[in-house]
């Protein structure tokens, strides 16, 4: 199964290296990975997107809380979460097709960031079955480029009934 | 008053209570050697290879409990404590490795005997660090040893570029240290030990295994008291070995694929494992589908990866072994009261017959030396008060076997990588810090030339380690896998005339050499070398044909036992005899 983990992590030299090392030592999948600085600058978030069976995943947690840099891991998959992937799609669609693409990339919430004569270049967000869906649509007509950022994840905090 | 990079690190060292170091020289830590040429308080051990100098302070640590420490150079300094680092860590000892660094303006150029060290030792440390600012040494020093000493032990190395031994700073050494990602869990869970005090009650057949856990937590009291309150027999992975007395009516001895016959039987049969401070390694379960199928599983780890890694559990414990024991010691004082001896009666009986059916042996009658003979009267010459170290292969499975280990630290073998070449400084490493203690490497002609040169190291420092080698002329260990599973193929096994006449080794590093080849020879030559307050390498020319027995077959499950063959088959005509 697809397994979503947020890592929290001392944002220190050598530490991506030292999670890319547990994956790729311990014969672990990485789907996807994203990083950035959360609001505390020593802090980094790692979200990271893996598959295996139960006990692969309980030894993934495991693991990566055995490092000394990580601070946190939550596996979100757990969790009533938020998934966003940013993509960035370069189309390159024949002259009767240009038309289809503005429209597909407002009908998804896209945003046109870039054209040029031959192309457009469209900035999608959204879960991995929205992506999936616009580059599906998108394909016949010519994908030049496709760039994606990566998984992030965060879990929704409930609402209390009044 | 600001001081020197050299002089913050040494300074560091003594009060993390260092007194002993083993390394080697080199170009980036010139700075550091200097100041050691008049220090006083902190004695320097020079080996004379890199190698050696971490295998020592692994041996220190084992002996003593205290980290380790070792002092290199960059580059291929640094890349030779490897694969020390490496058997520390898949042992879980504690190290502080320092190595030397070239300036961190040169850092990433290629530099002269510039080598990634934080990069190539990442997988294989507890964690590491580069220091690239003087003022951070202090601290990181306090840290790498509350690392390398806490939660589960391990080697820290620290990467000290050269310009930070020579810059200045105010010495600020840190009291505490707060690692806020850095916690281990020390306290068990008391509902989960009250749990599994009460499953030991109820169980019909239970059994312990022990590994280095019970060791690097200072645990083998509380072991011995819970299996002598409960009855519950106790089997050690060869990690665990003296964390409960071999000598004790409730020892079955080691397990897995060269246990006794009765330990691995036990688990076979048994209704309940309590896994105290050991991770269910291969060479213990063998085919792990096969494993104890009838055995519920207590596990008490203080790594929580350790616990449902290769085998399910029942219930798991997180927390260091010393403290579970101590509250679930209590526990079944106070809650859980039965006529233990009426309870276990069945089970120890069938455990005695088990002990009757295949006891550890070998052929006794035999005129030539058996290997096992040499292990069983060094342990009963020495009546067990010596620390024994060994090689790895056949030499480390009978120093296994045919000793009883009776107390914690006495024993000290590369269990998890399982490093050849490791004994004889691992020897070193003890006699330091046993000055008057026997130490004894039990070795075997091909491992003791993978660190042959440390006899200078043992010579000009009067460290009077004695030598045993189980000299068969072969590879053996391979060699036994050959005759076993490939057809009596030796391939690249055979040592034979190539062996060094060891006894001139000896004479040439300035040691005492001795050689038995005669069984009688045996006795008189361990008597000799033990009263000689000297080094001694003992050649023993042993039957080459001898095997580790029994002997579970890789992949296979721990009761499919091979054993040697009752009768004596005729005798091949390769003698490796001299």
């Amino acid at each position: 199964m697809r397994h979503t983990i947020s890592v929290l992590v001392e944002n220190k030299f050598g530490v991506l290296s030292r999670i890319s090392g547990l994956f790729s030592g311990r014969g672990y999948n990485i789907e996807s990975l994203s990083v950035g600085e959360t609001i505390d600058p020593n802090v980094s978030v790692m979200t990271i997107v893996t598959t295996g069976d139960d006990w692969i995943v309980e030894q993934i947690t495991k693991q990566l809380n055995k490092l000394i840099d990580v601070i946190k891991v939550v596996d979100m998959t757990e969790l009533d979460h938020v998934e966003r992937e940013m993509v960035l799609i370069k189309v390159a669609p024949r002259q009767e097709d240009k038309a289809e693409v503005l429209r597909l990339a407002e009908i998804f919430r896209g945003r046109v960031v870039d054209s040029s004569p031959k192309t457009y270049t469209i900035e999608i967000t959204g879960d991995e079955k929205k992506i999936a869906a616009i580059v599906e649509l998108l394909r016949p007509m010519g994908i030049k480029e496709f760039v994606r950022t990566g998984k992030i994840a965060i879990a929704r905090e409930g609402i209390k009934k009044p | 008053m600001k001081i020197s990079g050299s002089e913050i690190l040494l300074e560091s060292l003594k009060r993390e209570g260092v007194r002993h170091m083993f390394g080697y020289p080199g170009g980036v830590v010139l700075n550091i050697f200097d100041l050691l040429h008049d220090e006083k308080e902190i004695q320097l051990i020079l080996t004379r290879h890199e190698q050696g100098a971490v295998h020592a302070a692994d041996g220190y640590a084992r002996a003593t409990g205290r980290a380790g420490v070792a002092l290199v150079t960059s580059g291929p300094g640094a890349t030779n404590t490897v694969t020390g680092i490496a058997t520390a860590a898949m042992d879980s000892i504690p190290l502080v490795v320092i190595s030397g660094q070239v300036p961190t303006m040169l850092i990433g150029n290629d530099a002269f005997q510039e080598a990634d060290i934080v990069g190539i030792t990442r997988p294989c440390t507890k964690y590491n660090f580069l220091v690239k600012d003087v003022n951070d040494l202090a601290r990181t020093i306090k840290e790498a040893f509350h690392i390398a000493n806490t939660g589960r032990p391990g080697p820290v190395l620290i990467d000290l570029p050269k310009d930070v031994t020579t810059s200045k700073a105010e010495f600020h050494w840190p009291e505490t240290v707060k690692i806020r990602s850095y916690n281990p869990t020390y306290e068990g869970n008391k509902y989960m030990i009250t749990q599994a005090a009460h499953m030991i009650a109820k169980a019909k057949k239970p059994l312990i295994i022990a590994g280095g856990g019970v060791i690097s937590s200072g645990a083998a009291k509380e072991l011995t008291e819970l299996a002598e309150i409960t009855q519950v027999p106790v089997t050690m992975t060869m990690m665990g070995l003296g964390g409960f007395p071999g000598t004790h009516k409730l020892s079955l001895g080691m397990l897995g694929m060269h246990g006794t016959y009765y330990a691995n039987r036990a688990v076979q049969d048994a209704d309940l494992l309590i896994a105290i401070g050991m991770r269910f390694d291969d060479r213990v379960t063998g085919k792990i589908d096969a494993f104890a199928p009838h055995a519920k599983i207590i596990h008490i780890d203080i790594d929580p990866t350790s616990i449902r890694k290769n085998v399910r559990v029942d219930i798991p414990i997180v927390g260091d072994v010393n403290r579970v024991l101590t509250v679930m010691n209590k526990v079944i004082r106070e809650e859980v009261k039965e006529p233990w001896e009426e309870v276990r009666k069945a089970w120890a009986k069938q455990i005695a017959v088990w002990k009757k059916e295949r006891p550890m042996t070998y052929d006794r009658e035999a005129d030539i030396i058996k290997p096992q003979y040499v292990v069983e009267k060094i342990f009963e010459l020495t009546k067990g008060d010596a620390i024994i170290a060994t090689e790895v292969g056949q030499n480390q499975m009978w120093a296994a076997q045919f000793y009883q280990y009776d107390k914690p630290r006495t024993w000290l073998s590369s269990g998890g990588l399982g490093t050849m070449g490791y004994g004889f400084p691992a020897a070193i490493g003890a006699q330091l810090a046993f000055p008057n203690k026997l130490v004894i490497d039990i070795a075997g002609d091909g491992s003791i030339q993978m660190n042959i040169q440390e006899l200078a190291t043992a010579v000009i420092n009067k460290l009077p380690v004695k030598v045993a080698i189980l000299n068969n002329r072969f590879l053996g260990m391979v060699r036994q896998w050959q005759e076993l599973f490939y057809q009596e193929r030796y391939s690249h096994t055979k040592l034979d005339e190539s062996v060094p006449d060891f006894v001139k080794i000896a004479e040439a590093y300035n040691a005492v050499g001795l050689r038995a080849t005669k069984k009688s020879e045996v006795v008189p030559v361990l008597k000799e070398a033990f009263s000689i307050k000297r080094p001694v390498f003992m050649d023993f020319i042993i039957d080459w044909q001898e095997k580790v027995y029994p002997m579970v077959p890789a992949g296979a499950a721990i009761d499919n036992m091979l054993f040697a063959e009752e009768k004596k088959k005729p005798e091949k005509k390769l003698r490796a005899v001299k």
